[in-house]
């Protein structure tokens, strides 16, 4: 009778537990050791290769900016804050923290409106306007005094929306978005990961836990090698030579048609961000001279395509007295690593280079 | 062993102890651990060494039980029951292969049947050939004793894995260009051999109790402990497996669930979250301080405790729900106060392994001598030698081998030392706050001494443990 008892007893304590963390959802992602015991991350957690990345990725946007570096970083009075949003080129991918394009802006201790300029990596990889979105949403929390939105065509398409991991584990927060600015969300959406009364129980919910939890202990290795993924230099290059193919995504008819384009994520990233100026920038390309490079500039685009995006955007920045930067042939193609997106450490620096005065030019 | 594998080994424990208790348990051990030893086994590169391997374990066994059994228990009718039931589980588990899914008792499709049977004829041949040189039965067991040995080094030295490993692919015509050392994971097989060791010494002293054939398989690979150990001691295992299995009670369940639980957290929760963080070879290099690196360094000073002691407590509360009771491994290993209680407390069934059958066999050799070696020398000596022979246990390399002297030097100098101040110490140590103070002192120093140590177990290069030896004193 005594161990039935003690078995009847934990089962109880177990259920009761379960409901009740069902019920009151504590954001246990808000607890974090980063910015505590170790120092932030200068760029949120994403990683594929955990053991040898000392990293990895979750979806709980609490957890992700509590352990990032703006997290822990009180605003000074004489600190110019710029929010970097975007994809993986600008999140960094193959480059170390000092190399991406925040890094290297910080590095160079500009100033801006006479404060010290101080830019913060909120890009993330996975390519979607909604993603962005979703981040900037939180990003805004920490008082920006400027936001660089980075961004392609490749981001636009409607289907690529809910791609993207992140965007389809956060649906609440995205309905949240649509109802307060307007983001057209279709709640439907297949790509959504359903939630019921089970998944928020701490059963259901013990990936989200475990990872947390992982993202805790790998702050030690954060903090003890400064390495946040594998920077490795025995990777693919970028391709250059492609097939005669000039198709993109489901735009059959060499027309990019507006209403197959997220640009009401774009519209509401722009009304998210209320007075606080924001700078749109079409980022920079690997512009192929390989074979059937008249039909294609890179793996992503064909060049119909990414023209017709380009005058669209012009259009769409003059329209909305938006400030739009079109940046897409600052870098030479050898200087992309993996990815037609993706550049070196010495592409970062051009980049930053062309960047700079755009931020100083919103002072004026 | 995940997670999962060992929720179903302690399933079939409880299965068992709740509603077969008193019936066939010896069997029930002997079909169990059988099956135990082929599932666990991973898969290898080697085709087919996957069943081969256990199979081989299993004819290892019945070999060893052959030379070290009593002449009259060799025509024991139950040893040939055992031995069928031997012969048939093997080849069940091998016609497993003709079902139409992916195999599950086994790592891999098991092997054409007729190839099993004709290594099974040859086995049989063999052991028959064998069963005539009843003249040369004293010397069998020691050239199996050193059979053993010879397999133990070409597995455990990275170069002889390795050119076994190159000599099995050329004969059975398998790729030559990715040869590994670690391509014959032979699961369990150190744990066999010391435990095959010890009955075989034993059968030379004249110490080893009666024990038939599934009673002596039982005990080399009993299934909760075949992994990790504990290394029993088969007069103390067939005690325990004699004595008619009481019902499960509440209080045994409680016991043994409880066991179970705390071996599961240590391993799955503890182990694994500090393996994250644990010095590595990877790691190793990258640490960018020393306060850093000694923080990995205890964390992988934990994990290996937490892995070790955790598998332990799912052994013995597995175990415990079968009526066996196997002895302890680990208690508190970390809280002794010098080295010599500390390697009284951390593995503790193999230290007295080799104390029994290293250790005391070679003190008492050298005492003989005629000139015995000053006390100092001889303890030196065999102290380091039987810390060297641990080190290699785990593994023949460089590293292991530091390790072991790391130890074997450390036992010395405390030996050293505590005969020289052990009087001074106690006419010091007079009040409770100067006991504490002592005791706390040896604490600090033995763990950390253990901790430095295991720089040479967790890495496999000698030069990087120098180099995380230098930054973990601001040096590199």
């Amino acid at each position: 009778m005594k161990t039935l008892n003690i078995i009847l007893k934990g089962l109880s304590l177990f259920i009761i537990l379960n409901i009740l963390f069902a019920l009151l959802q504590p954001g246990i992602g808000r607890i974090s050791a980063y910015n505590l015991i170790f120092p932030g991350r200068e760029r949120l957690p994403f990683g594929e290769n955990s053991a040898k990345a000392y990293n990895l990725s979750l979806f709980d946007l609490d957890a992700m900016f509590a352990s990032h570096e703006i997290n822990g970083s009180q605003k000074a009075a004489d600190e110019f804050r710029v929010i970097l949003i975007g994809d993986s080129s600008v999140w960094g991918t193959l480059l170390k923290p000092e190399e991406t394009l925040a890094g290297q802006l910080n590095s160079a201790k500009l100033t801006a409106c006479g404060k010290n300029m101080r830019v913060y990596n909120v890009g993330y990889p996975t390519i979607s306007l909604t993603k962005d979105v979703l981040l900037l949403s939180r990003g805004m929390k920490y008082q920006p005094d400027l936001v660089i939105w980075m961004t392609t065509l490749e981001a636009f398409p409607l289907d690529k929306q809910v791609a993207s991991p992140l965007v389809a584990n956060n649906k609440d927060s995205l309905l949240r978005l649509a109802a307060s600015f307007g983001l057209k969300v279709d709640p439907n959406d297949p790509a959504f990961v359903g939630e019921n009364v089970w998944d928020r129980t701490l059963i259901g919910r013990q990936r989200t836990l475990a990872d947390v939890f992982r993202l805790q202990i790998y702050g030690v290795m954060w903090a003890a090698t400064g390495i946040d993924q594998v920077y490795s230099t025995d990777y693919q290059k970028a391709q250059t030579d492609f097939d005669a193919d000039p198709s993109f995504h489901k735009f059959g008819s060499s027309v990019l048609d507006e209403k197959s384009l997220a640009m009401n994520a774009l519209e509401t990233g722009v009304k998210l961000v209320g007075n606080i100026p924001i700078v749109i920038v079409n980022e920079p390309m690997l512009i192929s001279n390989g074979k059937n490079s008249d039909i294609r500039y890179n793996f992503f685009y064909p060049r119909w395509a990414y023209d017709q995006y380009r005058a669209l955007m012009t259009g769409q920045s003059l329209n909305h007295r938006w400030t739009y930067v079109d940046l897409w042939d600052a870098v030479p193609a050898n200087q992309f690593t993996n990815s037609a997106i993706h550049l070196t450490s010495l592409g970062e620096t051009q980049l930053a280079k062309k960047i700079t005065p755009i931020i100083t030019a919103v002072c004026k | 062993m995940t997670i999962v594998q060992v929720l179903i080994v302690a399933a079939a424990a409880l299965f068992w102890g709740l509603f077969m208790r008193e019936r066939g348990r010896l069997y029930f051990l002997l079909i169990t651990s059988i099956i135990v030893i082929f599932w666990l086994q991973p898969a290898l590169p080697l085709r087919g060494f996957d069943f081969w391997l256990p199979t081989a374990t299993l004819a290892v066994i019945v070999f060893n039980w052959y030379i070290t059994a009593l002449e009259e228990s060799h025509r024991e009718k139950k040893n040939w029951v055992t031995l069928s039931i031997l012969t048939g589980a093997v080849l069940l588990l091998n016609l497993t292969r003709f079902l139409p899914f992916d195999p599950i008792l086994t790592p891999s499709r098991p092997p054409q049947t007729e190839i099993l049977l004709i290594a099974l004829a040859g086995l049989g041949f063999l052991f028959f050939f064998v069963t005539r040189l009843k003249r040369f039965n004293a010397s069998l067991l020691s050239i199996s004793i050193i059979g053993l040995i010879i397999f133990f080094l070409a597995l455990k030295v990275p170069a002889l894995a390795y050119w076994v490993s190159y000599g099995i692919r050329s004969l059975t015509h398998q790729s030559l260009t990715e040869v590994k050392g670690m391509d014959l994971r032979w699961l369990g097989f150190s744990y066999i051999a010391f435990r095959i060791i010890h009955t075989l010494r034993d059968r030379q002293m004249g110490r080893l109790p009666a024990v038939d054939l599934a009673e002596y398989v039982t005990y080399v690979i009993f299934f909760p402990a075949f992994v990790a150990g504990p290394i029993d001691r088969v007069e103390r295992f067939i005690k325990d497996l004699r004595q008619p299995a009481a019902a499960l009670g509440n209080d045994e369940l409680l016991v043994a669930g409880q066991r179970l639980m705390v071996g599961l957290f240590k391993k799955f929760v503890v182990a694994d979250a500090l393996a994250m963080i644990a010095l590595n070879d990877t790691n190793a290099l990258q640490v960018r301080t020393a306060g850093w690196m000694w923080i990995l360094l205890y964390a992988y000073a934990f994990q290996i405790y937490f892995d070790f002691s955790g598998y332990t407590d799912i052994a013995l509360g597995t175990s415990r729900l079968l009526g066996i009771q196997l002895p302890e491994n680990f208690s508190a290993p970390y809280q002794k106060p010098n080295l010599t209680q500390f390697w009284n407390n951390w593995h503790i069934t193999l230290t007295q392994w080799f104390r029994a059958y290293f250790f005391n066999p070679v003190t008492r050799w050298l005492r003989s001598w005629e000139k015995p070696l000053p006390a100092p020398v001889m303890i030196a000596l065999t102290q380091v030698a039987t810390m060297l022979l641990i080190g290699f246990w785990h593994g023949v390399t460089w590293n292991f081998a530091l390790w072991g002297l790391w130890h074997g030097v450390g036992l010395f100098i405390h030996n050293r030392w505590n005969d020289m101040t052990r009087v001074r110490a106690s006419e010091w140590a007079t009040t409770p706050f100067r006991k504490t103070a002592l005791n706390v002192s040896g604490i600090f120093l033995t763990f950390n001494f253990v901790a430095l140590g295991w720089i040479f177990f967790a890495l496999s290069a000698t030069s990087v443990s120098w180099q995380v030896f230098l930054k973990l004193f601001g040096l590199g």
